[in-house]
């Protein structure tokens, strides 16, 4: 879990007892315009996004002291394990929970702004609707196919690199980090067209994950074949921003080139055998 | 509809598994739960699954002996049955993991690697990197979205369980399915089952701040128990000695620190104000080395626990004035401690923004797990011994082999059944395996055990008892209808009570959430008093009353959190005072329930387990009975580790090492 842009070194001391201004992109549901409402909030030591957005729900006042409701935002393990609490902070993708004022608004009066995701419909406020990426875990068929949960003895065994490679890989908790930050990755809020839509890294990277494992194999063609068409692995621009925003440091790059030559080959098995 | 159907309600570990096996049965299941499942709270979880193994079956140890251990670290408060079921069907549960495709660390050979944990000479714990609990969600989400997509689970993500439906009966009670409602649309549903599953986890959020996710309120449990299913053993709640206090929640700090060299102290003047490095170490207190002198800094951890807590609450003593020590590890060389703790010092890093190498972590013991919960019956099995067994040692034979159904009967139905027919409960949720403390480690395995194991019995409910007869589909509609009208009545309750006026702290939801955690956790977690107990349920009927007019902050009528939050409040202002009252009655010192004025375990008077049972309109709603533990396979001994310094500790050396939990 080194994650190298979250080791905090503080260049200032942050002052304590200070007020932070948070300005929050709010909707009130799907269809509804947008608009921004900013918040004061005190903070204390140790505060994160989290905790400032509960101020708020118990103090839903706006600076000009207008009464509004609480913002809806999504979250659970307030860890960053669950992926549940991602959103747009000052421009960059990440999850809430994990972002700490002391770093983001070190002075008196420091603006932290909080949108939603843009590449996912919104449910309400900050509460984006990921069903899409769930749904692609289906699409790529991301599961070791079992022939049942009796009991049945051990599953294969592997080496150590080959265990930590799935290790890596398997950490990917669908927060959509990597989706939000790719160019080719587009908002479909029609659920028509999910299916020809570029699918993005973390399924890509699933369909990998699942392809290493020693009964996980046998649905490698069907994986394949479901990334070979279009919103397949071919719409991939390689832009690589996908890589450098996700939080688990999963080696998207390097998935995304192990199923572009799996798919390759499997093309031309398929033109060849006729399979 | 003529298909057999089960509801589950929770996808955490015991829900998923309890959904595959069930699926497998052929019953239709439906599948509930407030977030995706693959974020429900089991993936917070770090340490690992116990389980015996080949490796330690060659050491000397045995399923029997897990056993053993997991009865001892729970201060004999467990029905032992059950428990022998879990511990020898505990390494089936590894190896189908396995075949998942849980990535399990692995050894040179490419065997599954193994740790050592809490509460064992053997390396028992298996894991998976640093987030185990996360890769067993996983594995079993990808089987569940498999079974999904064959048309065999429904799942119903986003939407919230509101109250079981019962048959009216009092005595044949019987559950025929549930009402719920879609946290986006608001709309709230009833949905037919001929036996509902609930697996919806702890309670941490009682206590405001825990090192729970933030939707572990209990409030599904509690809601349970209000409509009729008994509550056990509430007052048994595990407090983690070292956590990091946070301004939204409290994040485990793994006691590896302390094992590896961490210091415990707090500045000897009251209220200190200068930075940790600048006070000179003459005038630093070294509590637990200071009272301690032989165990110092790894005194048993309910020990660490309670000094820590007195210091900070009674004695006002924490660093900053805050409930917080400082756990210590800047003596030591930094290149060493990124070896041997780079995963948990980076946690703290990532957290509190401060490294743990150069400045003095603070952390405060956290409400952790409940042992207690939903009171459930089993079915015994085969094993009959003539009389309890003593302690058991490595490699003395097992009195029981570990063929399934000696525990608990395979497939009986009424295993982890509450007291209303055809409602489960599986899980944290349950009360059923960790008596009066959780053995760091077995908490995983009760939750995937109880839905592989005792997801056969509800199929066998299904199939074989009153719905084989009358089925939920064929109940009248009324019922499912007038269930509904009574949840949109409370809702719209909530809804009206929004107004306009001026912000009032009293009847603010999240105020008074807020001050039912601090009370609660002041009283009732780590050092308890007849007293504090009774004053704090004093306060708890007070938040009550204010609850009564609450005012919720947003009347929408889409996606409204508020609602679901302020109606989560009501329960678990209920569950708090069930808590509380357990905690009265029971005068003695168990495992996890410590009280000052009872200090000594009391097996005559106390080896029971406390059952509650909701009397909705008497005075005192709350009705405690005491019901006496199954203790026929082990008999009870004092739950020692070894300790010296206690004046009934019966064992001077240490025959078992501390317990730990993670
Ligand atoms: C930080 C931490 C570390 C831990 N580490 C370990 C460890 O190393 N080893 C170990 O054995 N144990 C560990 N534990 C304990 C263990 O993680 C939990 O006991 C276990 O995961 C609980 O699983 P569960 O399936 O019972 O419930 P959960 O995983 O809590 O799932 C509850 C489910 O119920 C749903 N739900 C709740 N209420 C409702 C409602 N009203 N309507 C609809 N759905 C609802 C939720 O959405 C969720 O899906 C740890 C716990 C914590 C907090
Ligand atoms: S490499 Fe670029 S285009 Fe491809 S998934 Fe990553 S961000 Fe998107
Ligand atoms: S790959 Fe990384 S950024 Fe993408 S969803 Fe998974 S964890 Fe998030
Ligand atoms: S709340 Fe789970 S990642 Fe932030």
């Amino acid at each position: 879990m080194a994650h190298a842009s979250t080791i905090k070194n503080f260049k200032n001391t942050p002052k304590p007892d200070r007020t932070v201004q948070f300005r929050i992109k709010r909707c009130d549901g799907p269809g509804q315009p947008s608009r921004y409402e900013s918040f004061n909030v005190p903070i204390e030591s140790g505060s994160n996004v989290i905790s400032c957005l509960q101020y708020i729900a118990a103090n839903p006042i706006t600076v000009t002291g207008q009464k509004t409701t609480p913002v809806v935002w999504d979250a659970g393990c307030l860890e960053e394990i669950c992926g549940a609490c991602t959103m747009v902070i000052n421009g960059k993708v990440r999850q809430s929970c994990s972002c700490l004022i002391d770093e983001y608004a070190p002075h008196e009066g420091d603006v932290i702004t909080l949108e939603p995701m843009s590449k996912f419909p919104v449910v309400r406020d900050l509460w984006v609707d990921r069903q899409r990426l769930f749904e692609s875990l289906e699409k790529v068929s991301a599961w070791v196919p079992i022939d049942g949960s009796y009991d049945l003895g051990p599953g294969p065994q592997e080496t150590p690199q080959q265990s930590e490679m799935r290790y890596t890989l398997s950490t990917c908790m669908s927060c959509g980090c990597c989706l939000e930050a790719c160019p080719q990755y587009q908002k479909e809020d029609d659920a028509s067209s999910w299916d020809t839509s570029f699918i993005g890294a973390a399924p890509l990277s699933q369909a990998r994950l699942f392809n290493e494992h020693g009964t996980g194999r046998q649905l490698k063609g069907a994986r394949l074949d479901a990334l070979m068409g279009p919103g397949g692995i071919n719409d991939c621009g390689n832009a690589q921003n996908c890589v450098k925003v996700c939080p688990k440091e999963i080696p998207l790059t390097e998935s995304i080139a192990a199923v572009g030559r799996a798919v390759t080959i499997h093309s031309f098995t398929r033109f060849f055998t006729g399979k | 509809m003529a298909d057999k159907r089960v509801i589950i309600v929770g996808g955490g570990l015991a829900g998923l598994a309890a959904a595959i096996r069930i699926a497998e049965a052929g019953l239709a299941v439906d599948l509930f739960s407030m977030v995706p499942v693959k974020r429900s709270h089991s993936v917070c979880a770090q340490g690992g699954i116990n389980a015996c193994n080949e490796v330690a079956r060659q050491q000397g140890y045995s399923e029997y002996q897990h056993f053993d251990e997991t009865l001892y670290g729970g201060d004999y408060l467990a029905d032992q049955a059950p428990v022998l079921e879990m511990t020898n069907f505990a390494p089936k549960v590894i190896d189908l993991l396995d075949r998942m495709g849980v990535p399990f660390n692995r050894t040179a050979e490419g065997f599954r690697d193994l740790r050592l944990f809490g509460g064992s000479l053997f390396k028992r714990t298996h894991f998976s990197g640093a987030t185990t609990g996360q890769q067993l969600l996983y594995a079993l989400d990808e089987q569940v979205r498999k079974l999904a997509v064959q048309g065999k689970i429904n799942k119903y993500e986003f939407w919230e369980f509101l109250w079981p439906i019962c048959t009216e009966d009092t005595d044949d009670k019987r559950c025929i399915g549930i009402t719920a409602q879609d946290m986006r649309t608001m709309q709230i549903r009833s949905f037919r089952g001929d036996a509902v599953v609930m697996a919806t986890g702890g309670c941490g959020l009682v206590f405001g701040k825990s090192t729970n996710s933030i939707i572990c309120t209990g409030g599904a449990a509690s809601r349970c128990y209000q409509a009729g299913a008994w509550y056990a053993n509430p007052e048994m709640i595990q407090v983690h000695p070292t956590a990091i206090p946070g301004a939204d929640k409290c994040r485990l700090m793994s006691e590896s620190a302390r094992g590896e060299g961490g210091r415990v102290w707090v500045p000897r003047k009251k209220g200190d104000a200068r930075q940790a490095r600048d006070i000179p170490e003459n005038e630093r207190w070294y509590f637990l080395e200071e009272k301690y002198p032989g165990y110092g800094n790894l005194v048993p951890r309910d020990i660490a626990t309670r000094e820590i807590f007195d210091l900070c609450v009674n004695q006002d003593m924490g660093v900053d004035g805050q409930n917080q020590v400082y756990l210590d590890l800047t003596h030591m060389d930094p290149g060493y401690l990124t070896r041997k703790l780079g995963g948990i010092l980076e946690i703290y890093e990532k957290f509190v923004g401060v490294d743990p190498r150069f400045e003095p972590m603070k952390i405060f013991p956290a409400v952790h797990y409940s042992m207690g919960g939903m009171w459930t019956q089993y079915t015994p099995g085969s094993y009959e011994p003539s009389s309890p067994h003593g302690m058991h040692n490595p490699f003395d034979t097992s009195p029981v082999d570990s063929d399934i159904g000696k525990g608990m009967a395979l497939g009986a139905p009424n295993n982890m059944q509450t007291n209303i027919k055809g409602l489960y409960a599986f899980g944290e949720v349950n009360f059923a395996y960790h008596g009066a403390t959780r053995l760091g480690a077995n908490a995983l395995l009760s939750c995937i055990f109880d839905g592989l194991y005792n997801g056969v019995s509800v199929a066998n409910y299904v199939n074989d008892c009153e719905p084989s007869k009358n089925p939920a589909a064929q109940f009248d509609q009324n019922i499912y209808d007038a269930a509904v009208k009574q949840e949109q009545a409370k809702a719209q309750k909530l809804l009206n009570s929004v107004s306009d006026g001026p912000a009032d702290d009293a009847t603010n939801p999240y105020k008074i959430g807020y001050e039912l955690g601090v009370e609660i956790t002041s009283a009732s977690t780590v050092v308890k008093t007849g007293k504090g107990l009774s004053a704090c349920l004093d306060k708890i009927h007070a938040l009550n009353d204010r609850y009564q007019n609450v005012r919720l902050g947003d009347a929408a009528s889409w996606t409204n959190q508020t609602l679901s939050y302020t109606r989560a409040i009501g329960d678990m202002l209920v569950l708090a005072e069930v808590i509380v009252k357990g905690g009265i009655l029971r005068e003695e010192s168990r495992g996890s329930h410590y009280r000052l004025d009872f200090p000594d375990r009391n097996d005559e008077k106390f080896l029971k387990t406390t059952v509650v049972s909701y009397q909705p309109g008497s005075d005192d709603p709350h009705q405690v009975t005491f019901r006496d533990v199954d203790t026929r396979f082990v008999k009870p001994r004092p739950r020692t580790y070894g300790k010296t310094d206690t004046k009934n500790a019966e064992s001077t050396k240490s025959d078992q090492p501390e317990t730990a939990t993670a």
